[in-house]
């Protein structure tokens, strides 16, 4: 039992469990799941500049979700440092070459620790990659009116054509990323 | 809210959390080898989360469910007119998505497992959304 829970979940069981979360939320408490909106929620807690966007009660709408994300970085304690698994994460062949070609060397972790550093915040990539990309996730996020979860799981799991949309454009903007600007950064 | 409910988000919270982190959702390399289609990993826990979605909430609708403080469930519609929204706003999403390979999820999920420097592109998220709420009525939706 232990073991499970130190080693990676296969995509069958996480995938079911991760969909379930629509379900349970619904159930539970009558709540449509989605995570970036509590980025909404922070900018309307402080509002500067009392932009019309952020002016509602975020404490009505958005307080179940501040504490589901509260539970979720509890939750990344618990499976990401408590219970880390050891191993390198086993992907695939291909990707390690080509991500090998673009320069990542350290595959240990979640993440590249070439890229995910506090000393890569004085450097070119590492603003792009933390910063840029960090603001294009907020900034998207919000134009899109959803994330991964938000559309991805909930919308989809409602069989929203706009989700469906919002995730082909997810996937527009991911594959040009990946394909035509990551080497040219990482280049 | 009451004490209790507070407690049932942290709780489901937590147990998305931790699924997200043993299933390296929240991991960059994943997130690489999915949109090179080396994998069927983050196809298979998408994918199998939507059919798990789809199934349960056409159940719940079907039968009228209520939650459980006996309200009526209901969800509300998104307006698929606004096309160019979920195009090109997607499109910017994922933009970030690939290039900082987390969503909004796993970057909360990464602080907690240790990586402090997620406060960076969470607080760089939090200007994008800002952003948008400061550019809403002259971007086209």
């Amino acid at each position: 039992m232990l073991d499970f829970l130190y080693q990676p979940w296969p995509w069958y069981v996480a995938g079911p469990i991760i969909g379930l979360t629509v379900p349970i939320l619904l159930l539970l408490g009558g709540k449509m799941f989605g995570v970036s909106a509590n980025l909404r929620h922070a900018c309307a807690a402080c509002n500067f500049g009392n932009i019309e966007f952020f002016n509602y009660d975020w404490k009505s709408a958005g307080r179940w979700n501040i504490t589901f994300l509260v539970g979720t970085v509890l939750g990344g304690f618990l499976g990401g440092y408590v219970f880390a698994n050891p191993e390198p994460i086993q992907l695939a062949a291909s990707t390690i070459t080509d991500l090998q070609a673009l320069g990542i060397q350290d595959f240990n972790g979640l993440v590249p620790n070439d890229l995910f550093a506090w000393d890569m915040l004085g450097t070119g990539v590492g603003l792009t990659v933390l910063v840029l990309g960090g603001f294009l996730v907020g900034f998207g996020a919000r134009y899109a009116g959803g994330c991964t979860s938000g559309h991805a799981i909930s919308g989809l799991s409602d069989l929203q054509l706009a989700s469906l949309i919002a995730v082909i454009g997810f996937f527009i903007g991911g594959l040009i990323m990946t394909f035509f600007i990551y080497p040219i950064i990482l280049g | 809210m009451k004490f209790s409910e507070y407690l049932k988000y942290l709780l489901i919270g937590t147990g998305f959390g931790f699924v997200l982190v043993k299933s390296e959702v929240v991991s960059w390399f994943r997130i690489q080898e999915m949109f090179r289609f080396d994998s069927i990993h983050m196809y298979g826990i998408i994918g199998l989360a939507v059919i798990v979605g789809i199934i349960s909430v056409q159940i719940i609708k079907r039968k009228n469910m209520k939650d459980a403080e006996g309200n009526p469930i209901s969800i509300p519609p998104k307006d698929a007119s606004q096309v160019t929204r979920y195009i090109v706003g997607g499109s910017i999403f994922g933009l970030g998505w690939a290039l900082l390979g987390a969503c909004p999820g796993p970057m909360f999920a990464l602080l907690g497992s240790g990586l402090t420097i997620m406060v960076i592109p969470i607080l760089a998220a939090l200007a994008g959304t800002y952003t948008y709420g400061l550019l809403r009525d002259k971007i086209p939706h």
